[in-house]
């Protein structure tokens, strides 16, 4: 009984998991930029839900559709206008950067919302099914699903249409991406964009399930960091296993020694990790 | 003649790829071996492996009685095992004395940058770049910069040296300078085992050749023995020359 | 002794002087000023000399902070918990540093960050030796008035930047600075010539923890309340490269430049921008990183202090 509730549980929040790494995963992989801002594009995309909800009774739902071209545009426009001027420094240089961005974003947030925690909640709620005899929030349940299906929008992008296999391609091998004519600042933008914008979809779906505030966005952030080591980089397929095996690695952690110490937990499986096996479950070796 | 490197039956794998297979191999004070084979062969590897760039993954490697095979790659430099890099690794913002007086301090326990410097200025006067001790070493010229890689390996005090590559991208006035230098190691005694692609530049110096191909050695030998093997003609030619040639000879 | 030294080592004998012309309020800033020196001297170390990108120095400046703390709080003398913090810090971080320091670029990076988050939350859960996210109360030593005390923890942090300084200078100074130049340069040349890749780095760690260690110790004792949050705070990560990107990575000089220039900013920030304090820190590293690369030696065509020369 214990172990089928920390396993649906797990399973519903890996795909969350996955779904607020994948983003963060596929800058990483694509520009080689660990972008510290992806947790605050994640709150952004809370307040978005939130205040579209509050304002004009929009659903979460429908909110998809607006946050995804809108943060697809901002994250462009960052990349093109900041990041890309230092596309090429080392780590040190594009790290301290993102976190300088991240800094503004959220404290402006802090300024607008102010940093006490909001809720978004439905009315009328949608109640709650019980699977396999645990007990399920139905709005928690439909969050899943469509984090699995902003994931597989994803792997759709980079499998069939033509820009998505220009990222791959990047990703895979940048002088040769540019000798096949592949456009890679062209690409470094889109592929930023649209970590922007499932980083925006993904706080959407959050706004359903978690309080809202601008300090919660390290925490976002810190869970891309354990979802991509463990899952390894850059694959839609890595992100989902770390995704779940975070949320299993949380659920049994709580339930064996206390949730206070799950936290802990994951990030010294972090670091045994990347020490250990720094490609993750399912990455290939030799990528930086 | 005494052994001082000894590889017994050394495998490497990457992956899938089996890039050195059952090799063994022995190579005796004093001795001059000339490394070839098709690109791809396992030659470089067959260095890292030694050096415990990339240790074997079955096999054990012995250098100077002692079982090397997974000894760290600082240690067995300390031990007089040194090499050269195919594509050549200087520390690039340093000078190029302070790139020779690297090797030679870190390389003897107990050096002093002092000592590591004075002799760094005459392993540079060996391979003739004392006029360029006080410059950049990312700023020299390919041909110097791969004299700088093999001063550095000099600076180590090596019983064996492993060059590899050494004239690639030379011209020939280049290659012709750092052949004599190679003579000139050999004369002092210097156990060397050099992967060269220049069949000129390896019967011109080497005693002994080894062949590597698909990761497996399939000779071993003098040099006219060697390059008259029907294996090594196959390996480089492939099937149809050797067996032309096979019928003319 | 290069030149540059010598003008850090005469930077930091001025700033002694600083009791006698400022009241609380610059006696303050003064121990602000030397803590943001010794952070930045410190990160220099691993992240200048032997070029790893450590974002780890809020973990240890928290850890310092506690074992300092905690010692205090116990009773031990100021005189033993500093050091102790120092040292402690100096084996944590050596030893994590064996087994990080095989990482690098982004892996690194992310590692060290990691650190904060497991030490914070280390602390957060030893409730009973820590007093968890409640945080730490540091009794006063008897209480000699606001000016005194203010002084006496000025000249203590100053004197933890002096032993930094001295220290980060002999080690660029010695085969310890050179071999961690040739990793930064270098890291399988370095191997192949003989160095002991894995130790040097170790202590480079251990080094850039030591005396941050140390000063959150200091820290501890000075603010006599200290909180996870508080200390563990990732900025104390960001704030040293920032400096260091400021003044020029790798010369001692120049990243205490930094800091003090740093400090400068910040206290202009606080000062007028309250609210919205940490987005115009933000707009400035935006700023600098993107049209001072080199930091302020960027402003000219010369350089005022080189980088440091390993000589």
């Amino acid at each position: 009984m214990l172990a089928a509730q920390i396993l649906i549980n797990a399973l519903v929040l890996g795909c969350l998991y996955a779904c607020i790494a994948i983003g963060f995963s596929l800058v990483w992989g694509v520009l080689n930029v660990i972008n510290l801002i992806h947790g605050s594009f994640i709150v952004l995309g809370a307040y978005l839900a939130w205040g579209l909800y509050q304002s004009l009774h929009i659903s979460p739902w429908y909110s998809l559709a607006v946050a995804a071209p809108l943060f697809f545009v901002f994250g462009y426009v960052i990349q093109r206008l900041i990041l890309n001027r230092v596309i090429t420094a080392p780590v040190l240089v594009t790290l301290t950067l993102t976190f300088g961005l991240d800094l503004i974003l959220n404290n402006a947030m802090i300024y607008y919302f102010k940093a006490d925690y909001r809720k978004l909640t439905l009315t009328p709620p949608m109640g709650s099914v019980s699977i396999f005899d645990v007990v399920v929030p139905v709005d928690r349940l439909i969050a899943t699903v469509a984090a699995l299906a902003l994931t597989f929008v994803l792997y759709l992008i980079l499998r069939r249409l033509r820009v998505g296999r220009a990222i791959v391609a990047v990703r895979l091998d940048r002088d040769a991406a540019i000798l096949m004519g592949v456009k890679v600042n062209s690409i470094y933008a889109i592929a930023f964009g649209l970590g922007a914008a499932l980083a925006g979809c993904a706080g959407v779906l959050m706004a359903l399930i978690f309080p809202i505030s601008p300090l919660t966005s390290t925490a976002y952030l810190g869970k891309a960091f354990v979802v991509c080591v463990l899952g390894g980089l850059g694959s839609v397929s890595g992100a989902l296993a770390g995704g779940i095996l975070l949320a299993l690695i949380e659920g049994v952690g709580s339930a064996m020694i206390g949730p206070a110490h799950a936290t802990t937990l994951s990030f010294v499986l972090l670091i045994v990790f990347l020490i250990l096996r720094p490609q993750g479950l399912l990455g290939r070796k030799g990528f930086e | 003649m005494s052994e001082i490197l000894q590889l017994q039956s050394v495998s490497r794998r990457f992956g899938g790829l089996q890039a050195l297979r059952d090799v063994s191999l022995t190579v005796n004070k004093g001795e001059v071996i000339g490394l070839i084979g098709p690109n791809g062969a396992g030659k470089t590897t067959l260095v890292n492996v030694v050096t415990a760039v990339t240790p074997a993954t079955a096999g054990t490697v012995k250098f100077d009685g002692q079982d090397i095979t997974r000894v760290k790659t600082y240690r067995s430099a300390r031990l007089g095992l040194s090499r050269t890099f195919q594509i050549v690794q200087p520390f690039a913002q340093f000078s190029a004395l302070d790139n020779v007086a690297a090797a030679a301090l870190f390389s003897q326990p107990g050096e002093s940058l002092k000592a590591a410097r004075e002799e760094a200025r005459r392993h540079l006067a060996f391979v003739g770049l004392e006029a360029q001790s006080g410059q950049q070493a990312a700023t020299l010229t390919l041909a110097m910069r791969k004299r700088l890689e093999l001063a550095k390996a000099l600076a180590m005090r090596p019983k064996l040296l492993f060059l590899d590559e050494v004239n690639a991208g030379l011209n020939s006035a280049e290659v012709e300078r750092a052949t004599a230098l190679i003579h000139q190691l050999a004369a002092d005694g210097i156990t060397i085992v050099m992967i060269e692609h220049l069949m000129k530049v390896v019967l011109n110096v080497c005693s002994r050749i080894v062949v590597l191909h698909n990761g497996q050695l399939i000779a071993d030998g003098q040099p006219r023995d060697v390059m008259t093997n029907p294996a090594v003609i196959e390996a480089y030619l492939g099937q149809q020359y050797a067996q032309r040639i096979g019928a003319h000879g | 002794m290069t030149r540059a030294n010598l003008i850090l080592l005469a930077l930091i004998a001025c700033i002694a002087a600083l009791p006698l012309f400022g009241g609380a309020y610059t006696l303050r800033l003064g121990t602000i000023a030397c803590m943001y020196a010794i952070m930045a001297l410190s990160w220099n170390v691993v992240g200048g000399f032997a070029g790893y990108p450590s974002f780890a120095t809020a973990a240890f400046f928290g850890l310092g902070a506690y074992i300092g703390g905690v010692l205090l709080a116990r009773g031990m003398p100021l005189a033993a918990a500093i050091p102790i913090a120092g040292v402690g810090s100096f084996l944590v971080a050596g030893l994590l540093g064996a087994a990080l320091l095989r990482l690098r670029g982004h892996y690194f990076a992310i590692a060290s960050l990691s650190l904060i988050e497991v030490f914070r939350e280390l602390v957060n859960n030893a409730t009973d030796l820590t007093g968890g996210g409640m945080g730490l109360n540091i009794p006063l030593a008897a209480s000699a008035g606001v000016m005194a005390d203010a002084t006496f923890f000025f000249y203590l942090m100053w004197g933890v930047l002096l032993v930094t300084a001295v220290a980060v200078i002999a080690v660029s100074m010695s085969k310890l600075g050179f071999g961690m130049s040739c990793i930064m340069q270098n890291e399988t040349a370095a191997n192949m010539v003989g160095l002991n890749t894995t130790l040097y780095k170790s202590i480079a760690f251990g080094l850039s923890a030591c005396f941050v260690g140390a000063a959150g110790g200091v820290y501890a004792a000075w603010v006599h309340y200290i909180d996870p949050s508080d200390v563990f705070d990732i900025l104390y990560s960001v704030k040293p490269i920032v400096m260091a990107l400021i003044g020029g990575l790798g010369s001692p000089l120049g990243v205490t430049i930094g800091a003090f220039v740093y400090l400068g900013l910040e206290e202009v920030v606080w000062r007028n921008y309250i609210q919205i304090h940490s987005g115009v820190l933000g707009v400035l590293i935006v700023l600098l990183l993107l049209f001072l690369p080199h930091g302020l030696t960027s402003l000219r065509g010369w350089r005022l202090w080189g980088r440091a020369k390993n000589v």
